[in-house]
């Protein structure tokens, strides 16, 4: 049934180092003119050296947001982190000051993002945007940063990497374009690599070449992987564990298998059963019946409720396990995975 | 195939019926629709604009001074002066002070307004005419057409308009010309008018071309609406959010060349009363009696400043992309 | 590149060509009495009438007038003027003054514009943001004429920090005609700055430049500033052939004696072979500095290839 097994945790796990990097109970909101808009509620994850975390979601469901809130790069404000922590090799980003964060920032996680066209700063050269890592983190020379880059597009299999050091972002495909800024975030061989949707925008031969050129630089240098996505073949294909978010929050978490084999959330399971074969190469989030959520507006109890098929929110729901007006917790429902529901053992059959 | 022709036949015969059933031209309501939900969402963005308030206010203040002077003249006739008074600084009855022929300078300046008004109005509509004409017929029928006007619209946007306007002005009176040869107010617009009306083709220009290629014109062109039709219909209408915001900035700024034509000696000539002449007599005593620079100086830039505001507000009414 | 400098500078003949056509134009040929318009409100001699008639090709169609004026001009012959001074001399004299107030012009418009844009750009709604909203909109509102005078008034006359008139002093002297002739274009570039910082503040490559872990001066100056003062450089850049040409205000009330004064007394004094003259120099000006933006756009935005 699983065609996951070949994506089993496969790069050099250093033994004892336990997670690189751990989010605690993470609230953010952005102040806009129509109200307070609160783009992620208490989410937590942990990422070891190695392993591929596939953060799967709706656009809208807080998965980006969290992602730059660990980077640190949210536009603060309109956004505004409300609470938690994001513990990183042992330390607490969120205490640390502004220019610690940025010296994480390279070295220690980075990130790329869905659009290199538009992420990649159109009057500077690949080959110099590449270099700045270097430069500004090892005070490298400029003609050393350069020698530099062309060993990196070499590694990101950008075919002619010597020549075409000198080219400008315009010049290149999307494809060769999204290779130069996975080049840009492992240059300084991160901890953790954040992938914001890292294929979306390129066309699916492109999309295969450029997973797989991510998992092999994971088996390579044994850095954690956080893959953002809604993209349901990407999560089935490379991922290890996979948590889904709905409105800002985690609503399961498990691993790949587990999950996609038997859901525990109705969300979740809405998501699998709207694609006939889950299997099939470039399966998409199909939505469920409903409107997604409106995070200037979060509906009462779960956030789920107003869409949710197996909703009880009458006479038939247990004491303090009100759909409409208790909030789940996230919650162990058997061993491995955790999920949001009031009724997840009903949606599992256990 | 004799099916969609008779349609298509049918939806002309409507359109040139100029019938509304909506059958024929659902394009034209989806134009007329969003062109409302624009005007509507400006307005409600301009009246919460500090900034167009006062620019109307400042503006309003300027037009009913050039309607009715005598109110903001306290009665007083501009004309009726006695050398005595001469230079005379400002005073609680006479607030503005004297000019050097001892006239009321309050009066002077308030009747001063009714010539800046007509010049810029009448400036500004010959502008529109020739910009709209120009840009329309550049945009609509592009080729060799929209290169030789373009290039045209160059030719006069190359030379500065005060300069152009001032070699205008000074020949024109010797020529057979009319209105040119007046010295008059319309003199004066006509000329400001002739060296300005490039940027008011241009933004015409370009939204015809941005508008003509788009499906709801199309659609009307595949109704047989003719070219007219299209132009007068369908794509002016887009042009105008831009072209007003133009149109407001740019009274002010030909109530300021205006002025400065005067002020230069080739606008409006004495007895007429204008800012520009006043600034011109009050300059050589601006050390003596700096009011007489100052008083028309400061009327001038406020009704400058009510067009340049309300302008300002409009564009970012009408913009949404450039609301912060 | 080559080529299309080479296509655009073919372009622009035509323009030069026709707006010195038309100043010709203007100047000679509307209906009129063109000897009266010549020597201006002066009585005339027939012996005068009939030397001036040969010397501009009076009798012949205006083209062949306009003819015989460019082929002089392009063996470097301007004309001369009624007492016989060379045009050319008369540009020569004066030039060299507009030259200096234009340069101090564009230098208070670059540094004040650019740095009061960026701050404001930066720091979006704060008090210097709005504090930059305003004062543009009334810098903007204020004829040059009115300011000239408040400019005169208040620094040269009450607080006597200037010269208000005249070249005496040297570059001194250009301080407040500088400041003056700059305005304008001064809050321009302080608005355009402002909203190309503002935009590109939110640009995803301001984010990588970030998330990379550059440091903030790095972020905002290498990856902010640099590519918002693209359309900055080239507005001033083509400014420059502008403010050559529009300084007559500012010369004839500050009394320089510029390329824009000297027109102006020609104007008056309808002396044509000098006004055809300078005003064909400034037009030369206004499409030779548009000309170089275009160029310089291509060397600034890589995106940018005129093939």
């Amino acid at each position: 049934m699983s065609t996951a097994s070949t994506s089993a945790p496969s790069g050099p796990v250093r033994p004892g180092t336990g997670p690189v990097l751990e989010v605690d109970d993470l609230h953010v909101q952005f102040r806009t003119e129509s109200g307070l808009v609160r783009a992620v509620n208490g989410v937590s994850y942990t990422v070891s050296a190695g392993e591929t975390l596939a953060i799967l979601g709706e656009s809208g469901s807080g998965k980006s947001v969290s992602a730059q809130a660990i980077m640190g790069i949210l536009d603060m404000p309109p956004a505004e982190i409300t609470g938690g922590r994001i513990m990183f090799e042992g330390r607490d980003l969120l205490t640390e000051s502004p220019e610690e964060q940025r010296k994480v920032r390279g070295p220690g996680i980075s990130m790329i993002f869905q659009d290199a066209l538009s992420s990649l700063n159109p009057v500077y050269s690949v080959g110099f945007q590449i270099g700045e890592m270097f430069r500004a983190h090892q005070g490298m020379s400029r003609k050393d940063a350069k020698k530099r880059a062309v060993e990196l597009m070499d590694r990101v299999r950008i075919p002619a990497a010597a020549q075409r050091v000198n080219d400008f972002p315009h010049q290149f495909s999307g494809g060769m374009r999204q290779r130069v800024m996975i080049a840009m975030a492992i240059a300084l061989d991160p901890r953790i690599l954040i992938a914001d949707e890292p294929t979306t925008a390129l066309d699916v031969t492109v999309q295969a070449q450029v997973m797989d050129l991510l998992k092999d630089l994971q088996r390579d240098t044994g850095m954690g992987l956080v893959l953002i996505t809604h993209d349901l073949g990407v999560v089935n294909e490379v991922a290890d564990n996979v948590a889904v978010m709905y409105a800002g929050r985690i609503v399961e978490r498990g691993t790949v298998d587990d999950v996609f084999s038997n859901p525990a959330h109705p969300y979740t399971e809405g998501l699998m059963s709207s694609i006939p074969q889950v299997e099939a190469k470039g399966g998409r989030l199909q939505p469920i019946g409903g409107q997604p959520p409106n995070l200037a507006s979060i509906p009462s109890g779960c956030p789920f409720h107003p869409r949710c098929p197996k909703r009880r929110t009458g006479a038939d729901a247990l004491p303090g396990r009100h759909c409409a007006e208790d909030v789940p917790p996230l919650r162990l429902v058997v061993p491995g995975r955790e999920a949001a529901c009031h009724y997840s053992e009903e949606v599992l059959g256990v | 195939m004799t099916d969609p022709h008779q349609q298509l036949d049918l939806r002309k015969d409507e359109v040139e019926a100029g019938t509304t059933t909506g059958l024929a031209s659902p394009s034209v309501d989806v134009t007329d629709s969003r062109q409302n939900s624009l005007w509507s969402d400006a307005w409600r963005s301009l009246k919460r604009n500090p900034l167009f308030w006062l620019g109307a206010s400042f503006g309003l203040v300027f037009a009913l001074m050039a309607i009715i002077p005598q109110v903001f003249a306290r009665g007083v006739d501009p004309r009726a002066c006695d050398l005595a008074n001469s230079k005379a600084t400002p005073s609680s009855e006479h607030w503005f002070g004297y000019d050097v022929q001892g006239c009321d300078y309050l009066a002077n300046v308030v009747y001063g307004a009714r010539n800046s008004l007509i010049i810029g109005i009448f400036a500004v509509l010959v502008v529109l005419v020739l910009g709209v004409i120009m840009g329309a017929i550049a945009g609509f029928y592009g080729g060799a057409t929209d290169s030789i006007l373009s290039r045209i619209a160059d030719i006069f946007y190359a030379l500065p308009l005060i300069l152009g306007a001032l070699v205008l002005l000074r020949v024109g009176p010797s020529t057979d010309i009319p209105i040119l040869n007046t010295r008059g107010p319309g003199a004066v617009a006509l000329a400001l008018a002739l060296f300005g009306w490039m940027t008011a083709m241009r933004l015409v220009r370009s939204q015809v071309i941005a508008v003509k290629s788009s499906d709801y014109v199309a659609a009307a062109r595949a109704m047989g609406a003719s070219d007219m039709r299209i132009l007068v219909r369908h794509i002016l209408p887009n042009a105008v959010a831009p072209v007003l915001v133009y149109t407001t900035i740019t009274i002010g700024v030909l109530i300021a060349a205006e002025a400065t034509l005067t002020y230069l000696g080739v606008g409006l000539q004495r007895p007429a009363i204008s800012w520009g002449l006043q600034i011109e007599a009050g300059q050589d005593s601006i050390r003596s009696a700096p009011h007489l620079v100052l008083f028309p100086s400061l009327i001038l830039t406020m009704t400058v400043m009510a067009f340049v505001m309300m302008g300002d507000a409009l564009r970012d009414a009408l913009d949404p992309r450039q609301r912060s | 590149m080559g080529r299309y400098v080479a296509r655009r500078l073919l372009l622009t003949i035509p323009v030069l060509l026709g707006a010195s056509f038309l100043i010709f134009a203007m100047v000679y040929a509307l209906p009129g009495d063109p000897i009266r318009a010549l020597a201006g409100d002066r009585p005339v001699s027939p012996a005068v009438v009939k030397v001036l008639t040969e010397r501009f090709h009076l009798s012949d169609p205006l083209w062949v007038q306009y003819w015989e004026y460019l082929k002089a001009l392009l063996s470097g012959d301007l004309g001369t003027d009624f007492r016989g001074r060379p045009v050319l001399d008369t540009i020569e004299r004066t030039l060299p003054v507009t030259v200096k107030l234009t340069i101090v012009a564009v230098v208070f418009e670059a540094i004040i514009g650019i740095v009061a844009g960026v701050l404001a750009g930066i720091r979006r709604n704060s008090f210097f943001d709005n504090l930059v909203l305003v004062s543009t909109t009334v810098i903007v509102s204020i004829p040059i004429l009115v300011l000239a005078f408040l400019a005169q008034l208040v620094l040269g006359l009450k607080l006597g920090w200037f010269p208000i008139a005249g070249t005496r002093d040297g570059l001194y002297s250009y301080v407040l005609p500088g400041l003056v002739l700059a305005s304008g274009s001064l809050a321009y570039v302080a608005r355009l700055t402002r909203t190309s910082i503002a935009e590109n503040m939110r640009a995803d490559y301001v984010r990588t430049a970030r998330a990379k872990g550059l440091p903030n001066r790095t972020v905002i100056v290498r990856h902010t500033l640099r590519n918002s003062l693209i359309p900055v450089v080239t507005f001033i850049g083509a400014d420059i052939g502008a403010l050559l040409g529009g300084a007559i205000v500012t010369e004839t009330v500050f009394n320089l004696p510029g390329i824009g004064r000297e027109v102006f007394d020609a104007v008056r004094a309808q002396e044509g072979a000098v006004v055809v003259g300078i005003v064909t120099l400034m037009v030369f000006f206004f499409i030779f500095f548009n000309l170089v933006v275009d160029v310089l756009y291509a060397v600034l935005d890589p995106r940018i290839r005129y093939d």
